[in-house]
């Protein structure tokens, strides 16, 4: 938010000298923003050297003196190894980006609302592992970061915000662009700060940092007042964050680890339910996890968010479950006699109907926030830690109790009996001219770019579920989507952050037509960075899954759902300096994805598919694993009010 | 459709924080957020540094709930330790209340009658009305106050349940 300080506060005179001075510096910072993508050196390695001061004190930093605020932030922050940050300038930030003018080593990236920072980020974090770092300024450029705050809250995602807040003798004053920003963030960030002498900088942006990695990672925000940037202290670097109450749990239960592993070897029809949380526990989670459904050889369903973390390759993949997975992992879940949920949480998505929810399964569920066990499902056996202690602890367990898994032989042919519904499958017209199926497309996207291990985000709706079942993931990191809170808007953002992280990968979003227009505005930040993002727009001109809603449950009464007045994205794509793709038919779509691989640079697709189709298997509002709808022809149009009013 | 709703337990839970700004309201948005009950809540600082608070809040719920309440109070950054006094484990809870009653004759003296037999003190007097403090479990509190009504009563003022565990 650019602030209208001038305005408000320089005489006159200051004020006609204003322009000529910002012109000068626009000029200078418009070079070091033209920079392309991986030239950038990143100093700091997140290794504090040189502390030497007694422990849990910390050390002050006499080497530099004291600083302002400003320059202990970002002081902190190369130490703590981050090399981008994305965020939107402001009045209360202002100190801030000036410290920023000296300090090349991190690239701040400019979006375009303060929205965009926040999923740019995520997308940063969820495709590297490391906190997304944003920097926003007060009033607006706070509120307008808190859609995506609460979308990290939701998924576990590492994140870090720095918010300017007015100057410390005008809090409370409804001063300019002043907000409650401690408030409004209290209960959608896991810790919140706010900074009032800038010697208490330095130690609370290394415990910010702490705190959002640390246990089930999530976003940390830290609101600095203008006069606490500009007026000086010590950075003092804390030598270990010894925290005094924020301690979670990360080393699992050895005896229930052993238990696990006797369950596990016991079991008949066992499966393993994995989410997120193995994403979050590093690559080793799911190496670990790979090679425990090797030793035991069961079968391995997932969420959304925990897709990749188990090869989609490999034969003992039932694909996602939960209210658009498959009917081979829905039905496996219902029939089960064991379920290992590992950094899953039992979503409503996922369980459907709480009291039909595999009723014959002993439930172990190993989560690193003990608040997630026995939530909405009891469990026989909960662990609390971390994904890959717990993992490879069970792996030791077996091995060291010399396990053996009972024969399976006749769970998966049970399997096998499920699988062969073949529940993905769907009808396309193969001619030339014939209109192309949202699925189509999806499979003509990963057929063409499975090779190059793209990473592929989504905005959410119909275009989001389709990807998740027809694209197929081997590794983590790959697959960056909003589960939790379910965010439009999410996906191009998030492919910008992910591409920053990723310079020589393609990275594609996987959108809708009406997602994609939450934050279109992207499109110049793509464009100012040379970003080579691919935005394929799957465009049936409906919100598809509100449409679909009200044909499930509404009788077709379209209220508000379709997108009407679109853009021509071809033409949008011009207008920013893209590449635009228009598909209309079946026989140019395998070129047009060969062409937007090719292309170098940002290419924009609109890719028009058959508006009436919809996403199944479903499973509907209300109903268990087993009442899955196949088709449209299984929708009877309406539901009762219980049904109605669940999410 | 009718909004269904369920039966609930009382417990005692006793959270030690940091003395931190912000962490009362922390903590009463989470249970807002979450829907959970609060029938009373004190606080106060316990440390000679001033660094660490005792909240004392009394809820109601399911045990699912209860559980539910404990584990995300617990996980919360500035929360040291969640305790539940109520459940396995004796205790004793008290309340303060400060009570006004205002009248004469046969009133007045049937009002300082009644506060002797509670052993509630009296803590400040005009010739036409008694202010008492009273010390005890919140039943015990409660039925001076349904007395104190007959007799003149004009203002409350309760501080709610602290507890702490018996023994050691």
């Amino acid at each position: 938010m650019v602030t209208s300080f001038a305005h408000a506060q320089a005489h006159p005179a200051t004020a006609a000298r204003a322009p000529k001075h910002i012109l000068g510096t626009a000029i200078v910072r418009a070079a070091l923003c033209d920079d392309t993508l991986g030239t950038l050196a990143i100093e700091g390695g997140g290794v504090i050297s040189g502390a030497s001061a007694a422990a849990g004190a910390g050390a002050v930093d006499a080497a530099r003196g004291e600083m302002s605020g400003a320059e202990i932030i970002l002081q902190a922050l190369l130490d703590l190894g981050v090399d981008t940050i994305f965020g939107y300038p402001g009045g209360a930030v202002l100190p801030i980006y000036d410290a920023l003018f000296n300090h090349p080593q991190i690239r701040h990236v400019l979006v375009r609302h303060e929205q965009a920072a926040t999923h740019a980020a995520e997308g940063y974090a969820r495709s590297t592992g490391k906190p997304g770092v944003v920097l926003v300024t007060s009033g607006p450029g706070a509120t307008n970061a808190v859609t995506g705050i609460t979308d990290a809250l939701m998924d576990s995602i590492p994140m870090i915000v720095l918010s300017g807040q007015v100057a410390t003798h005008l809090i409370g004053t409804d001063a300019f662009q002043e907000c409650d920003t401690i408030g409004i963030t209290r209960h959608c960030t896991k810790h919140n700060f706010l900074v009032l002498d800038p010697s208490r900088l330095g130690p609370v942006v290394h415990e910010a940092f702490h705190i959002a990695t640390h246990g089930r990672p999530g976003p940390v925000l830290i609101d600095i007042p203008k006069d606490v940037q500009v007026a000086t202290g010590e950075y003092i670097v804390p030598e270990t964050i010894a925290h005094q109450s924020y301690r979670p749990q990360v080393t699992p239960d050895a005896d229930a680890l052993v238990t696990a592993a006797q369950m596990i070897a016991s079991a008949r029809q066992p499966i393993f339910y994995t989410g997120g949380g193995v994403i979050n526990a590093g690559s080793a989670a799911s190496a670990a996890l790979r090679h425990l459904v090797e030793l035991t050889g069961a079968p391995v369903t997932s969420t959304l968010m925990g897709l990749g973390a188990f090869p989609a390759s490999d034969d003992k993949w039932l694909g996602m479950l939960g209210m658009h997975g498959t009917y081979e992992a829905n039905y496996a879940m219902n029939r089960a006699d064991l379920i290992i949920a590992v950094g899953a949480r039992f979503d409503d998505r996922v369980t459907g109907r709480l009291d039909a929810f595999a009723p014959d399964a002993k439930k172990i569920h190993i989560d690193i926030d003990r608040s997630s066990i026995n939530k909405s499902v009891p469990v026989d056996l909960a662990i609390v830690g971390d994904a890959t202690a717990a993992l490879t602890g069970i792996i030791a367990a077996w091995e060291a109790e010399g396990l053996h898994a009972q024969p399976l032989d006749e769970w998966w042919r049970r399997i096998e009996g499920w699988r062969s519904v073949q529940c993905l499958d769907f009808v396309q017209d193969d001619a030339a001219d014939a209109e192309i199926m949202p699925q189509t497309a999806i499979r003509s996207l990963y057929a063409a770019t499975r090779g190059r291990n793209p990473i592929i985000t989504t905005e959410v709706g119909q275009h989001q579920m389709w990807a998740a079942q027809h694209f197929g993931f081997d590794d983590p990191n790959r697959w960056l989507t909003s589960g939790g809170l379910g965010t439009m808007g999410y996906g191009f953002p998030a492919a910008v952050g992910a591409q920053f992280a990723h310079p020589d990968d393609l990275v594609i979003c996987i959108a809708g037509e009406a997602s994609v227009q939450m934050n279109i505005q992207e499109m110049a930040t793509a464009a100012q960075y040379r970003l080579p993002v691919k935005l394929f727009i799957l465009n049936n001109e409906w919100m598809g899954m509100v449409r679909q809603w009200q044909e499930l449950t509404y009788e077709s009464r379209y209220s508000n759902s379709y997108s009407s007045s679109l853009p021509d994205f071809v033409k949008l794509a011009d207008a920013y300096g893209w590449t635009g793709i228009r598909i209309d038919a079946l026989g140019e779509l395998d070129a047009a994805v060969q062409r937007m691989i090719e292309t170098p640079g940002p290419v924009i697709v609109d890719c028009r598919v058959v508006k009436a189709a919809n996403c199944f298997p479903m499973i509907p509002s209300g109903a268990s694993h087993v009442d899955m709808i196949l088709g449209s022809s299984d929708v009877s149009g309406t539901m009762d009010d219980e049904a109605k009013a669940l999410v | 459709m009718k909004i269904k709703t369920s039966s609930a337990e009382r417990h005692v839970l006793a959270v030690t924080v940091d003395n931190e700004a912000g962490i009362l309201s922390k903590i009463t948005g989470l249970f807002s957020a979450r829907g959970y009950n609060i029938e009373s809540l004190t606080v106060a600082d316990i440390s000679a540094d001033h660094a660490l608070s005792r909240i004392t809040i009394v809820t109601l719920g399911p045990p699912s709930v209860i559980d539910q309440i404990i584990a995300q109070l617990d996980r919360l950054v500035p929360v040291h330790s969640v305790v539940d006094l109520t459940d396995n484990m004796h205790h004793v809870e008290r309340e303060i209340a400060l009570i006004k009653v205002a009248g004469t004759g046969d009133k007045r003296i049937e009002a300082l009658r009644l506060a002797d037999v509670f052993r509630a003190k009296v803590v400040d007097t005009t010739l036409s009305s008694f202010v008492f403090e009273i010390t005890g479990a919140s039943e015990k509190v409660d039925r001076f106050i349904a007395l104190m009504r007959e007799c003149g009563l004009i203002d409350v003022a309760r501080t709610g349940v602290v507890a702490m565990a018996r023994g050691n």
